[in-house]
């Protein structure tokens, strides 16, 4: 055997090696995951008893997301309005500009642009929050003082996202709705009675608002556990806490659109 | 329980959530079509679906009677079983016929019932025995074509005037 054959063989056995390093530690990083998402699940019945908790971190996440959903959901349903005109008259079916907007919007637009401004504007201050928490020893103090940190802090704020993501959600699509009308109806000069008549005819209640909301839930679910536990685990210096939140935006912006193909592959595929 | 600031400002929040679901609900979407009322399953059996789809609706006279429910492709005699769920509000008669119509050009496909004059109303589970397929473009063309054809072959027969246009 040469030594050149011998450097690749173990050049081979180092990548391998690598590779299983990396495989292991990204497990690792899952199972603490899966356990925390279990506990916290466990932990939060207590909750029920203290519903203050939990409003109180709606108002954090869910009140102050408002503006920002609001407002970007009149300029999609404007942006719609408008792309939507400009192919439709091309087929000549600008009365269809309703039932575009609305489907976009109910379907895939508002569960996913709001889940990854909620990432944005709710995840990544829950993130730099518990970081920093952690990072002041507050989680440490708390355990001391026989105060579980994971019911006393995680959990509200888990079930304050789920809460809030699909209301945001609604609002999103609803306010989007009504800027698509405001570029169609008033600016364009489509029939309004078309317009809304299109997209009755068109929208139905529980395939597609209802799976809309159901993706918006997941999403919440996903966004607002990823930001928690990226602020959970993040090593209690000022770089780690910045590396929690970039990772926190990173993780939960893939997180929402590969979910978001799995359920629209699994809810609209059948028909 | 006290009442605070921050109770009343997520109580807003929740309330334009529900707002806006509600607005989605009605004005959005067809929760007026959603009805549960009662209804009966009716079926018929099709040599061609076309493009008929399930909860596609069926009229009659242009009202929305009822719903698809299922379709399914029946291969010992070859033919499409439609099943229809029905409005018990509304009675037809055993010898009504559907057809398979489409809404302007290119719309949605839909079944259209119309009723016949038998005294016997059709009841749950029962059958529709007069169908029409639904209308396929392709074959309606080359029927056409070969009609053309048809003709100009004749022309050239008679008078030997070429019509090839």
């Amino acid at each position: 055997m040469t030594t050149e054959s011998k450097s690749l063989f173990s050049g081979l056995l180092n990548a391998l090696g690598d590779l299983g390093f990396f495989i292991r530690r990204n497990l690792t990083g899952l199972g603490y995951a899966a356990r925390m998402f279990a506990l916290v699940l466990v932990r939060s019945g207590s909750l029920l008893k203290r519903p203050r908790l939990v409003s109180d971190q709606v108002l954090f996440v869910g009140n102050y997301s408002f503006v920002i959903i609001t407002v970007s959901g009149l300029f999609v349903g404007f942006v719609l309005g408008l792309q939507g005109y400009y192919t439709l008259t091309r087929y000549g079916s600008e009365q269809a500009l309703g039932l575009l907007v609305a489907l976009s919007l109910t379907r895939e637009l508002g569960p996913v642009i709001t889940a990854l401004l909620f990432a944005g504007r709710a995840g990544t201050s829950l993130t730099a929050e518990i970081g920093l928490m952690k990072a002041g020893e507050q989680l440490s103090a708390m355990e001391m003082m026989a105060v579980d940190p994971l019911r006393r802090v995680i959990a509200p704020r888990l079930w304050a996202g789920i809460i809030s993501m699909p209301i945001l959600a609604t609002i999103f699509s609803a306010v989007g709705v009504l800027g698509g009308y405001l570029v169609g109806v008033p600016l364009i000069g489509v029939d309004s009675g078309a317009f809304w008549s299109q997209m009755q005819g068109g929208v139905d209640l529980f395939d597609d608002i209802g799976n809309g909301f159901i993706k918006s839930i997941v999403f919440g679910f996903a966004v607002t556990f990823i930001a928690l536990y990226q602020g959970y685990e993040a090593k209690p210096t000022p770089e780690g806490v910045s590396q929690a939140t970039t990772r926190t935006v990173v993780l939960s912006s893939l997180a929402v659109l590969a979910l978001d193909f799995l359920l629209t592959a699994m809810m609209f595929s059948n028909n | 329980m006290r009442k605070s600031a921050i109770d009343i400002w997520v109580g807003i929040f929740v309330a334009i959530g529900m707002l806006a679901m509600l607005f989605l609900a009605l004005k959005v979407g067809n929760m007026s079509a959603v009805s549960f009322a009662p209804t009966y399953i009716v079926s018929a059996r099709f040599d061609n679906i076309g493009g008929l789809k399930p909860r596609a609706p069926v009229k009659s006279a242009g009202v929305v009677v009822g719903r698809i429910a299922d379709i399914k492709f029946d291969d010992t005699t070859y033919q499409a079983t439609v099943t229809m769920t029905i409005d018990k509000t509304y009675k037809f008669p055993k010898d009504s016929s559907a057809k398979i119509l489409t809404s302007g050009l290119l719309g949605e496909q839909y079944i259209g019932l119309e009723a016949g004059g038998d005294e016997q109303m059709l009841a749950e589970g029962g059958k529709i025995n007069q169908t029409q397929s639904a209308v396929v473009l392709e074959n309606l063309i080359s029927q056409f074509l070969y009609n053309k054809a048809a003709d100009s072959g004749q022309d050239k027969g008679e008078g030997g005037k070429g019509s090839s246009k």
